[in-house]
């Protein structure tokens, strides 16, 4: 019996589709069978990330409506053959699919698969509540900014008056340099603020870029970069391990210059 | 408290990530006490069902608020009675 994710934040253009694309990608290469499911109707976009935008025949409305099983709708991924997407429609809208449906779904697909990851829409309305209707995880995707914060805080009401509780954190974009400098939120602050657990800090970095342009998540790049280090540690966290957190700053504070000043720690 | 806080306080300077932080707190503070109308109807119905078994509520002049300042929120209810009910 499968899993059922889904990745959300209220606010837009954080990255929940490049991270649902990217934790997909890192549980089939861990040989897990994994299903993505575009829950965001109308704005369909994980098929670009995912570079199968070519190969769509049926969507998300298509079976939900019974115009065809789940398995045709299925695109198996280019190099991963335990990885489908399931893609959103874009010429509907979300009021297409209702959450007992969206139920239903995640419900036959963890029958056989190992973990279907639900890439949510912006907002908290009809998709929303489609996108976390069959789910019983929830990852929450913010940045370092007070307008991402304040939105993933209010996601973070939203589940738990769903009974979604103890949803886990990803914070993406965070730019060290920015940090150390004092101009942006650590990960200290925004964990003190919203007050739930840590899964994963993603490192602001333009190989996601580059890797989205060619439609390859970065997470399979074996490119030494560090957002796909952070990606592929969030997977095996997804997986139940523990695994230690990169160190993507240090932590400067007085107590453990002075030490260094007096050469108490290197 | 590290190096660099330290001496932004000493030249009452403020890092920009603080600022953020600090409005990030107020703001919380509002939204996660914000309720509808009908939830404050709810509330306030609640609240003269359970005195009016020890006092005689004049509804009419009862008023109920949540008031949000600095780091809190406060439920204010000004009920006006009109006499007591005594227990016998």
């Amino acid at each position: 019996m499968g899993a059922v994710i889904v990745i959300t934040s209220g606010k837009g253009g954080v990255g929940k589709t490049t991270t649902t694309a990217n934790l997909g990608v890192g549980l089939a290469m861990l040989g897990e069978k994994v299903v993505l499911i575009d829950a965001d109707i109308g704005l369909r976009n994980l098929d670009v990330v995912m570079g199968l935008e070519n190969r769509i025949v049926y969507d998300l409305v298509d079976v939900v409506e019974g115009n065809c099983r789940p398995k045709q709708a299925l695109i198996r991924d280019k190099r991963y053959d335990t990885l489908f997407l399931l893609p959103a429609a874009q010429t509907r809208d979300k009021n297409a699919v209702t959450p007992e449906q969206m139920k239903k779904l995640c419900a036959e697909l963890k029958e056989e698969y190992d973990y279907i990851l639900v890439d949510c829409p912006a907002g908290i309305e009809q998709g929303f509540r489609n996108a976390i209707a069959g789910a019983e995880r929830a990852l929450i995707v913010t940045t370092p900014e007070v307008s991402a914060v304040r939105d993933a805080d209010r996601i973070i009401g939203l589940l738990e008056a769903a009974d979604l509780g103890d949803p886990k954190l990803i914070i993406n974009r965070l730019r060290p340099d920015m940090v150390k400098r004092g101009d942006m939120m650590d990960i200290e602050d925004i964990l003190e603020i919203l007050a739930i657990d840590l899964i994963g800090v993603i490192p602001d970095d333009e190989k996601i870029i580059i890797s989205t342009n060619r439609g390859e998540p970065v997470v399979a790049n074996d490119n030494g970069s560090l957002s796909g280090q952070a990606y592929r540690n969030i997977v095996r966290r997804v997986r139940g391990e523990s695994v230690p957190f990169l160190q993507l700053y240090k932590n400067s504070s007085i107590f453990s210059r002075l030490k260094k000043i007096m050469g108490l720690s290197g | 408290m590290n190096l660099r806080a330290l001496l932004n306080a000493l030249a009452g300077k403020q890092d920009s990530k603080d600022i953020a932080k600090e409005r990030l707190r107020l703001v919380l503070v509002h939204d996660r006490t914000s309720v509808s109308p009908e939830f404050m109807e709810q509330i306030k119905e609640e609240i003269i069902k359970v005195i009016s078994k020890y006092m005689e509520i004049d509804t009419a002049n009862t008023v109920i608020n949540l008031h949000k300042t600095e780091g809190t929120a406060v439920l204010e209810a000004n009920l006006a009675i009109k006499a007591i009910r005594r227990p016998g």
